[in-house]
């Protein structure tokens, strides 16, 4: 018996807006917060909306035998509930329906996995806590930014208590053989791996609606005679693609949305099942293992990371952005934090690749700047102040353990504040003993001052 | 193939772009082994390269029978005119022209510039130009800009050879729209009577299909492209006295360049940092006022204006900066930035530039966005990885552009007009 297994990836990012260099130091907004509600309303309008309802419409109908996954970056999560909330309680619906998997993902969209391992899994924890608040499910199966995938990956995603992640089926990784099966990783067998089948899922988003494409148009029977005609053995069909397929990248009048709503029967018809990717992987067993050691992702023909750090660029400015990624976890401002999270959105590196210079088609269609030299400039000018920002807050010339111990001292200090402010109003009842109490916690108060002075000197020396 | 050529200017002796770009093309093409060409030019100094091509003066060329002894040709063209050429080209004089100004050897005198009568001396080049037309056996006439359209319908006319026509720039650039109705009635003219327009950008042949009226199937486009940097231009050393960086301006101080907006560009750019210096090379009607601007907004001590530049100094200029900047409010092709980026300097260009559209690896803003100008320099004197990736990438870039395949277009065209 055969598999369909559906992932649909969602996620915008937060578009920088222009920011120019006589902004630095004057304005610390980042965003442009026009565009990026105007496309998620739009995208949630055309695709989100009426495919969620359409998902929830075949789930119904053909009672618990359809089931899909989603996965939902953190900052469209963000996005969602900012611009489109109603999106958010058409997905709790569809989890209710038991027949939804959520996957987790890196919360900022990033590429932490490659560039800092201890960022990466605060961010999965983020993200996963995220989900569970939002749908109540917690997630099993893990999908990277881009399908971004090696052995060292998985080995800090089975740390993290994750048995099955999501990768591209690279024709460089696979060679001669299928991706209709599980794999597992060359460095650890309990971690399972299902892969993506580039053909097909690209057939459906990407070549669906395209005249001169010899197969055009694909329809609901012969998709499924084609998966039903894969060798016998093969298990498990994997698509994976972006939900804005429906609707945003095939428009609604192309028939997407029927062909979707005519897969389950034909499916049921030849005897094939669907299944959520954590059923998959519990359900079926590993053929074989899969050696990733450079790593790859679902991007362009390489299938490599050459479209985020292709370029001396983009490697610039993912370098200069992680430099700070230790003493940004010292910090507790609020602000910093998110935007620290948004700007490692691994987009703003994409819109800076030169490779839209040989084949610029999706390049284009995705930056919102006209040349990746003004993607890079209007970046390096953001995160110039981001940096200022830091810098006035903790200044590089302090190292981070004296930092660290400076702010734990504060930290403990305040806590200790709080415990004779109490202790001074239970005993305020009593005036016999009021004036020793109130003694103490001017003293200590005192010290908390000196300890405060010290990192301010500190920053003074900085500048 | 042969080819009879009409210009205005030639490399040692150039006033612009249109010489430089002569230059390249006819050396591009030369490449092709049974290509002849004979390039016409007002004044010819005697030190140009005649390796590749054959050059007529068109003050050399009678229009007024003179009996002229042998050897007192030889005396006066040196080694570059044969004398036989003079006698060739006297047995074709067509008509009598004892009314107009001529020398002893009955030639026309050419200024060779862009002088006041420049109307005048255009007429002369076609009276001389009919002369070499029914002298010279040739294959195709190209007429190198609107100073030389007269002489090749001229010269159509006379051989019945086809005509095409080099649009190196239009009036409409020149003028920012005020059109001068003679100039154009002479390009519109040229451009009627050509049975092939080619055109140096994309831009310009906008310009020539919508103002000019012509039928689009006619024209087409060949970009320019870049001679490879001489030996001696390689070997200049910069000269680097402070460690400011340096953003530089060069060409003729004129509306079309639009100097003004990178003035204020240079304006913002100096209110965040004082790491930088501006330098506006060239000279033209604008610079005094250019002057005044920067006193205005008191950037004067961090503005320069050395002035007109030559030859190699240009490039130790080029050399010695650290980003190039050509704000042209409206430039046919622009071949300034490719010889930057060859130096390995970044470079600005405004989109308004034809050689916008064939340039990746520089920054292009709208000549009138004097924020993103202004940014686009900060970028590159700020964050080392935008200024080295330009250097690399742009000088990668640019060492691809070369005259030889324009000439193979060039030559696709001749073909087709021929109808070979």
């Amino acid at each position: 018996m055969k598999t369909i297994c559906f992932y649909f990836q969602i996620h915008q990012p937060f578009r920088l807006k222009r920011y120019r260099f006589f902004d630095i130091g004057a304005d610390h907004y980042y965003y442009d917060d026009f565009t990026n509600e105007q496309i998620m309303q739009r995208i949630a309008a055309c695709s989100f909306l009426p495919a969620n309802q359409m998902l929830l419409e075949m789930i119904e109908a053909n009672k618990g035998k359809f089931k899909v996954a989603f996965s939902i970056s953190g900052v469209a999560l963000d996005q969602l509930e900012q611009y489109a909330p109603e999106v958010i309680e058409s997905f709790q619906a569809l989890a209710k329906t038991g027949c939804v998997e959520f996957l987790t993902e890196t919360s900022a969209h990033s590429l932490a996995s490659i560039k800092d391992e201890e960022e990466f899994c605060r961010q999965v924890k983020d993200q996963q806590q995220h989900i569970q608040r939002l749908f109540g499910q917690k997630p099993k199966t893990f999908r990277n930014t881009e399908l971004i995938y090696s052995d060292e990956i998985g080995d800090i995603v089975y740390s993290l208590g994750y048995k099955t992640i999501i990768t591209d089926g690279a024709k460089a990784v696979l060679g001669w053989k299928s991706p209709n099966f599980v794999y597992h990783s060359a460095t650890n067998s309990n971690l399972k791996l299902l892969l993506k089948n580039n053909k097909l899922s690209d057939d459906m988003s990407f070549r669906f609606s395209n005249y001169d494409w010899s197969e055009y148009p694909l329809v609901a029977d012969k998709f499924i005679d084609w998966i039903a005609q894969t060798p016998e053995g093969e298990q498990v069909i994997n698509l994976f693609m972006n939900y804005e397929t429906f609707g945003n990248l095939q428009p609604q009048e192309s028939g997407i949305f029927e062909f979707m709503k005519a897969l389950p029967y034909f499916a049921a018809q030849r005897g094939i099942e669907f299944l959520t990717p954590s059923e998959v992987a519990l359900k079926l067993k590993s053929v074989g293992e899969l050696s990733v050691p450079n790593p790859i992702s679902w991007a362009d023909e390489e299938n490599d990371l050459s479209s985020w750090m292709g370029n001396d660029l983009q490697r610039e400015a993912l370098n200069k952005l992680y430099s700070v990624s230790e003493r940004i976890h010292l910090c507790k401002d609020r602000r910093l934090l998110q935007d620290w999270k948004y700007l490692q959105i691994s987009d703003h590196f994409f819109y800076m690749s030169t490779k839209q210079f040989t084949d610029g088609g999706l390049y284009k269609y995705f930056s919102p700047y006209d040349s990746p030299f003004d993607a890079f400039t209007n970046y390096m000018n953001v995160l110039a102040d981001f940096l200022d920002r830091l810098e006035a807050q903790f200044p590089s010339d302090v190292d981070n353990e004296e930092l660290n111990s400076l702010l734990t001292t504060i930290e403990n200090q305040e806590k200790e504040i709080e415990k004779l402010e109490k202790e001074l109003k239970k005993t305020a009842k009593k005036p016999a003993e009021k004036k020793a109490a109130e003694k103490k916690p001017a003293t200590e108060k005192k010290s908390a001052a000196a300890a405060k002075k010290a990192v301010k000197k500190a920053s003074k020396k900085a500048e | 193939m042969k080819a009879l050529m009409f210009g205005w200017e030639f490399p040692p002796h150039i006033l612009g772009g249109l010489g430089t770009a002569s230059f390249g093309l006819t050396r591009g093409m030369a490449k092709q082994e049974d290509m002849d060409i004979t390039f016409c030019i007002p004044k010819p100094y005697g030190d140009e390269d005649q390796s590749f091509l054959k050059i007529i003066g068109l003050n050399n060329t009678p229009v007024v029978w003179k009996d002229v002894p042998y050897e007192t040709l030889k005396e006066r063209f040196g080694s570059y005119m044969d004398p036989q050429q003079y006698y060739d080209l006297r047995d074709h004089i067509y008509a009598d022209f004892r009314y107009l100004h001529t020398n002893d050897l009955g030639c026309i005198e050419f200024s060779g510039r862009y002088p006041d009568n420049l109307l005048e001396e255009i007429n002369n080049y076609s009276i001389c130009a009919g002369v070499i037309a029914r002298t010279e056996q040739f294959d195709i006439i190209h007429s190198h800009d609107w100073l030389t359209y007269p002489a090749g319908i001229h010269a159509k006319s006379v051989s019945g050879k086809p005509l095409v026509i080099h649009v190196h720039a239009t009036d409409f650039d020149r003028s920012r729209g005020n059109v001068n109705p003679d100039v154009y009635r002479i390009e519109k003219d040229g451009m009627d009577n050509a049975d092939h327009i080619m055109c140096v950008s994309d831009l310009t042949r906008d310009t020539v299909i919508n103002k000019y009226h012509q039928d689009p199937r006619k024209v087409s486009t060949v970009h320019n492209a870049v001679e490879p940097i001489s030996q001696a231009i390689a070997d200049i050393e910069p000269i680097r006295n402070c460690q400011q960086k340096v953003v530089t301006f060069l060409g003729r101080i004129t509306m079309q360049k639009g100097p003004e907006y990178f003035v204020e560009a240079a304006y913002r750019v100096l209110q965040k940092t004082d790491n930088v210096r501006f330098v506006m090379a060239g000279s033209g009607d604008m610079m005094n006022a250019m002057i005044s601007l920067a006193a205005k907004r008191g950037i004067a001590d961090k503005f320069h204006f050395p002035g007109f530049q030559k030859g190699l100094d240009v490039y130790k200029m080029l050399k010695s900066s650290d980003v190039y900047i050509m704000p042209s409010v409206s430039e046919p092709f622009g071949i300034s930035p490719l010889e930057a980026m060859q130096v390995g300097v970044p470079s600005i260009i405004s989109k308004q530039s034809g050689c916008a559209e064939i340039l990746n690896n520089v920054i292009k803003t709208d000549y009138w966005d004097i924020d993103a100008m202004a940014d686009a320099i900060y970028s590159i004197i700020t964050y080392p990885a935008m200024y080295d990736y330009l250097r690399i990438e742009g000088k990668r870039e640019v060492d691809e552009i070369k005259w030889e395949y324009a000439g193979l277009k060039v030559r696709k065209i001749y073909d087709q007009v021929l109808g070979r």
